[in-house]
C-alpha cells in the first residue's frame, strides 16, 4: 500500500474507533445511569446538538482552508438579538423569514472576516478574535444590555425548535437537511472540490487556476451564514435572546471538528467523521449531568479530550508515515 | 560624484524614515486620547491623577512584553487569559488552605510559568501542529482546571500587605507602575541587546535558516512561551491584589486586549518585525483609552467594539504598508 492508501485506511479505522468509544461510553453511561439510553433522552440529546453539528460544517470548511473562526459565538449573538428583536416589533413575521434575516445578517458580517482574510492576508485568529469582540459588543449595543424574552416572542418563532415535522424535532430536520445540501456541495461540485485543494496545497491550486482568494472568502461567509441560522434556531430553542448568548460556544464547535479527524493543517475533513465527532461532544455534554459530574468539570473534560484528539491525530500520521517508509525501503 | 548622490538620497530617506516611523503616529495618538480625556474630565490632566490611573490598566501590560517575543515569532498564545485565571485560583486556594502568602505568590508565578512551558513543549514535540490550536486547548484546559477547583465560588482573605502590590505607591507613583517601567526595560533590552533577542527576530523570518545557522531554536520557542506563562502569573498578582479576590472568570478577553495592544504596536503577526517601543505606547493609548471611554459613561460594550476595531484595524494598515512595500521592490 502506498502513503495515501494508508492514511485513508487509518482514517476509516479512525472513524470506526471513535465509532467504537461512543458505544462504550454509552454503554458505561447506561450502566450508571439507566434514563440515558431512553427515547426520550436521545431525542433531547440529539435536539441539543443539532446546533452543534450545523455549525460543524461551517467550521470543518474553515478548517480545511487553514484558517480558523472564533467569531462564531458572537455572531450567534448578534443575529439570535437582531432577529429577536425583529420579532418582538413585527409579531407576525413568518419563522421563515426571520430564519433567513438572521441566516442573511450572519452572512454579512461572515463576508467581513472573509475580505480580512482572503484579500488582506490577515492572519485568520487575529481577524475572527477582533470580529467576536467586535460583534459581541455590538450585540450589547444593539439591545441596550436588555434580555429579549419567551412572552414578546410569538409562538409561531418559538415553534421552530419546539414543533416537530413528520414526528421529529424540527432542529433535528434542519440539522438533517444542512448535513444533506452540504454533502452535495463538498463531494460533488466543482467549489466544493477546490475548496480541498485550496486547503492541502495553496500554492498548486492557485498556479492551477483555482480562485484561491475567492474561495477563502466564501468559506467565511458560508460560516458565517450558518452561525447566522445557528443564531435564530438558539433563540427559538431557549425563547431568549441575551448579550452572552453562545458565549465560548466557538471552543465546542471546534472541538466537534477535531473529534471529527478534521485536520488543522488543512485540506483533510470529512462529513461522516465530522458527524461522530458532534454525537460525541453532545453525549458528553448530556452524559456527564446524568452520572452526577458537577457541571464545572466539563469544560477542564472538553478540552482534555480536544488536546488528546489532536496528539493522537499527530502521533497515528506519524506512524503511518513512518512504516510506509520502511515498506517502501525493503 | 554618483557616489555622493546615493550617499545624500540614503540620508534623506533616513531623515524619512526616521519621521515616518510608527511610533511617531502612536504618540499623536497617544497625545490626541490624553487630550480628549482631559477635555472630558478636568481632573484627568492633574499630576496626581494622571500618574495614578496607569494602575488601573498595567495589570496586563506585563503580558505585553513576552506577547511581543511571540508574536515576533511569527505565533501567538491566547491561552494567557486562562493562565491568569489558574494561577490566580491557584494562589488563592493554596493560601486559604494554609499555605504562607510568599510562598503561595511564588506558586502562582511557578504554575504560570509551567502553563506557558506546556505550550511550548508542546510545540516544539508536536511540530505538525499550529500554535493556534495548542493555545486554544491550553486556553480551554487552563480556565476548565480554575473551575474544577473554585466552580462558581470567589476566593480571597489575603493579608492587607498583598494590597500594597496593586494600590501601593512610593513617593506618589504607582507601585505596579515602577515594576511595569522596570520589567519593560529588562525586556527591551533582551529584545534588542542579547543574542537571544536577535534570534527570536531571526526566527520569525524563518525559522529553518536560524536552525542551520546554529541557534537552537526549540530552545527559543520553549523560552519565550515560558516568559509568556511567567508574565501571565504576575498579571495574576497585580490583577489579585487590587480586586483583592478572585474567580475561575477573571481575565476573560485578556488575550484580546494583550494581543491588540502588541499589534497596535507595530509588530506584525508575520513575524520579524517590532520594538518594544511600539507596544509600550501602545499599552498606554488602549489603557487611557478604555480609562476616556469610563469617564464618558460609555458601557463597557463600546469599549469591546472600540479594542476590538483597533486590532482589525492597525494589523490591517501593516498588511497594506507592506503589500505595497512587497510591490514597489518588485517593480
Amino acid at each position: 500500500m502506498n502513503i495515501k492508501k494508508r492514511l485513508v485506511f487509518t482514517e476509516s479505522l479512525r472513524e470506526l474507533g471513535l465509532l467504537l468509544f461512543i458505544i462504550v461510553l454509552s454503554v458505561a453511561v447506561q450502566f450508571r445511569n439507566p434514563a440515558f439510553l431512553t427515547l426520550n433522552n436521545i431525542n433531547s440529546l440529539l435536539t441539543n446538538t443539532a446546533i452543534l453539528a450545523i455549525l460543524a460544517i461551517g467550521m470543518m470548511l474553515v478548517l480545511v482552508t487553514r484558517g480558523i473562526d472564533l467569531s462564531i459565538g458572537s455572531i450567534m449573538a448578534f443575529t439570535g438579538m437582531v432577529t429577536a428583536i425583529t420579532v418582538a416589533r413585527v409579531p407576525g413575521i413568518s419563522p421563515a423569514l426571520a430564519i433567513l434575516e438572521g441566516t442573511a445578517i450572519g452572512v454579512v458580517l461572515g463576508m467581513i472576516t472573509g475580505v480580512l482574510v482572503a484579500r488582506f492576508d490577515v492572519l485568520p485568529v487575529i481577524a475572527t478574535l477582533g470580529m467576536m469582540n467586535v460583534v459581541r459588543g455590538l450585540t450589547y449595543v444593539v439591545s441596550g444590555g436588555r434580555w429579549i424574552s419567551s412572552y414578546q416572542m410569538s409562538t409561531e418563532f418559538k415553534a421552530i425548535a419546539t414543533g416537530r415535522t413528520l414526528g421529529v424535532n424540527n432542529l433535528i430536520v434542519i440539522a438533517v437537511v444542512t448535513y444533506l445540501v452540504f454533502t452535495y456541495f463538498i463531494n460533488h461540485t466543482r467549489t466544493g472540490r477546490r475548496i480541498y485543494a485550496v486547503g492541502s496545497n495553496p500554492a498548486a491550486a492557485e498556479v492551477s487556476g483555482i480562485p484561491k482568494r475567492r474561495l477563502i472568502f466564501l468559506v467565511y461567509a458560508i460560516m458565517g451564514g450558518l452561525s447566522g441560522l445557528a443564531g435564530v434556531l438558539w433563540v427559538a430553542k431557549f425563547a431568549s435572546a441575551q448579550g452572552n448568548t453562545a458565549i465560548g460556544y466557538e471552543l465546542q464547535v471546534i472541538a466537534a471538528c477535531i473529534l471529527g479527524g478534521v485536520s488543522i493543517t488543512g485540506g483533510v475533513g470529512k462529513l461522516s467523521g465530522l458527524l461522530l465527532g458532534t454525537i460525541m461532544l453532545g453525549i458528553l455534554a448530556n452524559a456527564l449531568p446524568l452520572i452526577n459530574v458537577s457541571p464545572f468539570w466539563q469544560m477542564g473534560i472538553q478540552g482534555v479530550v480536544v488536546l488528546a484528539a489532536v496528539l493522537t491525530n499527530v502521533m497515528v500520521r506519524r506512524n503511518t508515515e513512518r512504516t510506509a517508509l520502511r515498506r517502501r525501503a525493503i | 560624484m554618483s557616489n555622493e548622490i546615493r550617499i545624500r538620497t540614503e540620508r534623506e530617506r533616513n531623515w524619512r524614515e526616521f519621521f515616518f516611523q510608527w511610533e511617531w503616529i502612536l504618540v499623536g495618538v497617544l497625545l490626541l486620547v490624553v487630550i480628549i480625556n482631559s477635555s472630558i474630565s478636568p481632573y484627568f490632566l492633574n499630576f496626581n491623577t494622571f500618574i495614578r490611573t496607569p494602575a488601573t490598566f498595567l495589570d496586563k501590560g506585563f503580558i505585553v512584553l513576552p506577547m511581543m517575543f511571540v508574536l515576533i515569532l511569527a505565533k501567538i498564545d491566547i491561552s494567557v487569559g486562562s493562565t491568569v485565571a489558574l494561577s490566580a485560583v491557584i494562589m488563592a486556594v493554596s493560601y486559604n488552605a494554609g499555605l504562607p502568602m510568599p510562598l503561595a505568590m511564588l506558586l502562582c508565578l511557578v504554575v504560570a510559568g509551567l502553563g506557558g512551558a506546556i505550550n511550548g513543549w508542546l510545540l516544539i514535540k508536536f511540530k505538525e501542529l499550529s500554535f493556534v490550536i495548542v493555545t486554544l486547548s491550553t486556553m480551554i484546559i487552563y480556565r476548565g482546571i480554575a473551575y474544577i477547583i473554585l466552580g462558581d465560588q470567589a476566593s480571597g482573605g489575603f493579608p492587607d500587605w498583598f494590597s500594597f502590590l496593586g494600590w501601593g505607591e512610593i513617593f506618589g507613583v504607582p507601585f505596579i507602575l515602577i515594576c511595569f517601567v522596570l520589567v519593560a526595560i529588562a525586556f527591551g533590552l533582551l529584545l534588542h541587546r542579547t543574542t537571544f533577542g536577535r534570534s527570536v527576530f531571526g526566527m520569525g523570518r524563518n525559522a529553518t535558516a536560524c536552525r542551520y545557522s546554529g541557534v537552537n531554536t526549540d530552545r527559543v520557542v520553549w523560552i519565550v512561551f515560558m516568559l509568556n506563562g511567567l508574565m501571565a502569573g504576575v498579571t495574576a498578582l497585580f490583577l489579585t491584589s487590587r480586586m483583592g479576590s478572585t474567580r475561575p472568570n477573571v481575565a476573560m478577553g485578556y488575550e484580546l486586549e494583550v494581543i491588540a495592544m502588541v499589534a497596535l504596536g507595530g509588530v506584525s503577526t508575520n513575524g520579524g518585525i517590532g520594538r518594544v517601543g511600539g507596544p509600550l505606547l501602545a499599552v498606554f493609548i488602549i489603557g487611557f483609552l478604555s480609562y476616556g471611554m469610563g469617564l464618558a459613561n460609555l458601557q463597557a460594550p463600546i469599549v469591546l467594539v472600540v479594542i476590538g476595531t483597533l486590532l482589525i484595524v492597525s494589523v490591517l494598515v501593516h498588511r497594506i504598508r507592506f503589500q505595497s512595500k512587497k510591490k514597489n521592490s518588485a517593480v
